[in-house]
């Protein structure tokens, strides 16, 4: 059967009850019902957009200005482009952004050794200030990481030997 | 110019980045004086938020000097000092018109669920951050406010997110006099929830966190009572049994994704990321609050979803209220409260860093070392 408008107006019992007072957004909202006229308001100026923006597929056009914070690129701008052909509604939009994301550190890290720079993952892990304030746990962390590292390898080359 | 830039979970580096440029006609550039670590930055840092991309600069927290306007701001002049709310907000949409200045349409192509906010990651509209020297402030006409004469640069900071955050923590809980009011998380957000939930006629303020630093300072500062769930056998129970048996008429979730106390929620949300974070305090608040309750969120989640005892929303009749904080409605409210002496946000302070060692702040804060509440990052070209 086919959709046809309906005229709220001509509803039995349309509006009895309404009541202005039944509003729980109260104070935060100050109540205009403009969104209820759709997407008509006085846009402001568009802010060029000439860089790659992504736009969520639950709105029509890219939002009056945006970040230019890193574009999309390489492998996991790839990845981001195909989830955005994914509502922000569908799993198929999250979860390939966060692969991207993790696939974007590796980018990150090959990017900054191509450029000659060698990262100091120390420092950009910000251990100096466990260093200062947690001394102990940290150190112990630590050992029983390398311990577990330590381990870890020999096992591995005591089975490739044997392989 | 010195600006953060992530690198990936837990890694951030202060590098050399361009200067940002004017790129619609109502942006402002401010130089950055104070920017502040936030516990939503948290959530970037530890790599929760989808779509946060290597070279973002983090900050959303800041106050800073007008440098230069484009052609169509004009409330604004250069040399300026102002506080920039955290959402960026066009002014114009139907949601900004609503004072919903957290839900603006014009400012995030990527999402609709959320507004533009500076330094954010794309899901938030891809913005550089504060936390650098200088920053790029869309629609400079309706964000930023002027700091008035004689408020101090450490309250100023505050107002641009946790003061306003807390507030409306409360104000969303419609506390009414004699109410007993609970709230999840002693950071900064939950501190000053505890705060204003006062202010709003409490009759009983109690916080609920796990670090007793934390639990000893909201304690005197609210003031409030304050226990400690790694002491209590379950939250929930020590809730009932201290109303009698009725719980609590209004809960506030003040943690987010990054909650800790339940092995499970911790393993599913953090580790494997089959959900959106741990919503450890929120299933506590819905668990705890009494039937015709009111639960307001302002703890951050990611977009995807979370494991929560949504039947119990129903069966007790739960009204749920949550938001991004609409911070320009509420400043010239909070910063009266300010001047009057009703609240000194500034004493939430703990640490003050140069920018260089963001890395640093970023670790102390995550980790909660050396007592840390509230750390604030000086850029070198502050110069005040
Ligand atoms: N809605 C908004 O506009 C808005 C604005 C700012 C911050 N936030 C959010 O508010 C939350 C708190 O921010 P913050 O700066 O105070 O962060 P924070 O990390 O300093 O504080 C969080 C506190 O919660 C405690 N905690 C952890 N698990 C808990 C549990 N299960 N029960 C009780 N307490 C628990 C932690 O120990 C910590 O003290 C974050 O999720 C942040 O993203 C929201
Ligand atoms: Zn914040
Ligand atoms: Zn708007």
């Amino acid at each position: 059967m086919e959709n046809k408008p309906i005229d709220y107006k001509n509803i039995t019992g349309w509006g009895v009850d309404a009541d202005p007072k039944n509003d729980p957004t109260y104070p935060m909202k100050y109540r205009t019902d403009e969104e209820q006229k759709g997407y008509t308001w006085d846009r402001p100026a568009q802010q060029p957009v000439n860089i790659e923006v992504l736009h969520s597929i639950e709105r029509p056009n890219v939002s009056a200005v945006f970040g230019t914070a890193p574009p999309p690129q390489g492998l996991s701008g790839q990845i981001r482009r195909f989830a955005f052909r994914y509502s922000e509604s569908s799993f198929a939009h999250w979860l390939p952004l966060i692969l991207a994301d993790r696939v974007n550190v590796v980018e990150g890290l090959v990017d900054d050794f191509k450029r000659g720079h060698v990262p100091n993952l120390a420092a950009e892990l910000g251990w100096k200030a466990e260093w200062k304030h947690n001394r102990k746990n940290f150190l112990k962390k630590m050992i029983g990481r390398g311990f577990m590292i330590y381990a870890l390898y020999k096992v591995l080359s005591h089975n490739s030997k044997k392989a | 110019m010195l600006a953060t830039s992530y690198r990936g979970p837990f890694r951030v580096r202060v590098e050399q980045k361009p200067y940002p440029e004017i790129l619609h006609p109502q942006d402002a550039i401010v130089r950055v004086t104070r920017s502040c670590i936030c516990g939503s930055d948290l959530h970037l840092y530890t790599g929760l938020v989808p779509d946060t991309r290597v070279g973002t600069t983090f900050g959303h927290e800041f106050i800073g000097v007008v440098e230069e306007l484009g052609p169509e701001v004009h409330n604004l002049k250069v040399g300026d000092q102002v506080i920039v709310p955290f959402n960026i907000a066009c002014g114009k949409c139907a949601f900004c018109k609503q004072e919903l200045y957290g839900n603006c349409h014009e400012s995030n192509p990527q999402a609709t669920a959320v507004g533009g906010i500076y330094g954010y990651s794309h899901t938030a509209g891809g913005y550089h951050g504060g936390q650098a020297e200088y920053v790029r402030v869309p629609y400079a006409d309706v964000g930023p406010m002027v700091i008035p004469e004689g408020l101090d640069p450490d309250d100023a900071v505050l107002l641009t997110d946790v003061v306003p955050t807390g507030y409306q923590a409360a104000e969303m809980a419609g506390i009414q006099p004699g109410d007993t009011v609970v709230i999840f998380g002693a950071g900064p957000v939950g501190i000053m929830a505890a705060k204003f939930s006062w202010f709003f006629g409490a009759g009983r303020v109690i916080v609920i966190d796990h670090l007793e630093y934390r639990l000893d300072f909201v304690r005197k500062y609210a003031p409030c009572e304050a226990y400690n769930f790694k002491s209590l056998e379950d939250p929930v129970v020590f809730i009932k049994k201290t109303t009698d048996w009725m719980g609590a008429d209004v809960c506030i979730d003040a943690v987010g994704a990054d909650a800790s106390g339940s092995t499970m929620q911790s393993i599913t949300g953090k580790k494997l990321l089959l959900q959106a974070g741990a919503a450890t305090a929120l299933h506590w608040a819905i668990n705890s609050v009494k039937k015709g309750g009111i639960l307001s969120i302002v703890g951050v989640y990611g977009p995807t979803g979370n494991l929560v005892p949504v039947g119990n929303i129903l069966n007790k009749g739960i009204t749920v209220r949550a938001n991004q904080a609409s911070v320009k409605r509420l400043l010239p409210k909070l910063i009266k409260h300010i001047q009057e002496g009703r609240v000194s946000p500034k004493d939430i302070i703990t640490h003050r860093l140069p920018l260089e060692e963001a890395a640093e702040g970023y670790r102390m804060f995550a980790a909660k070392l050396d007592n840390c509440i509230k750390p604030v990052l000086i850029p070198p070209a502050a110069k005040v």
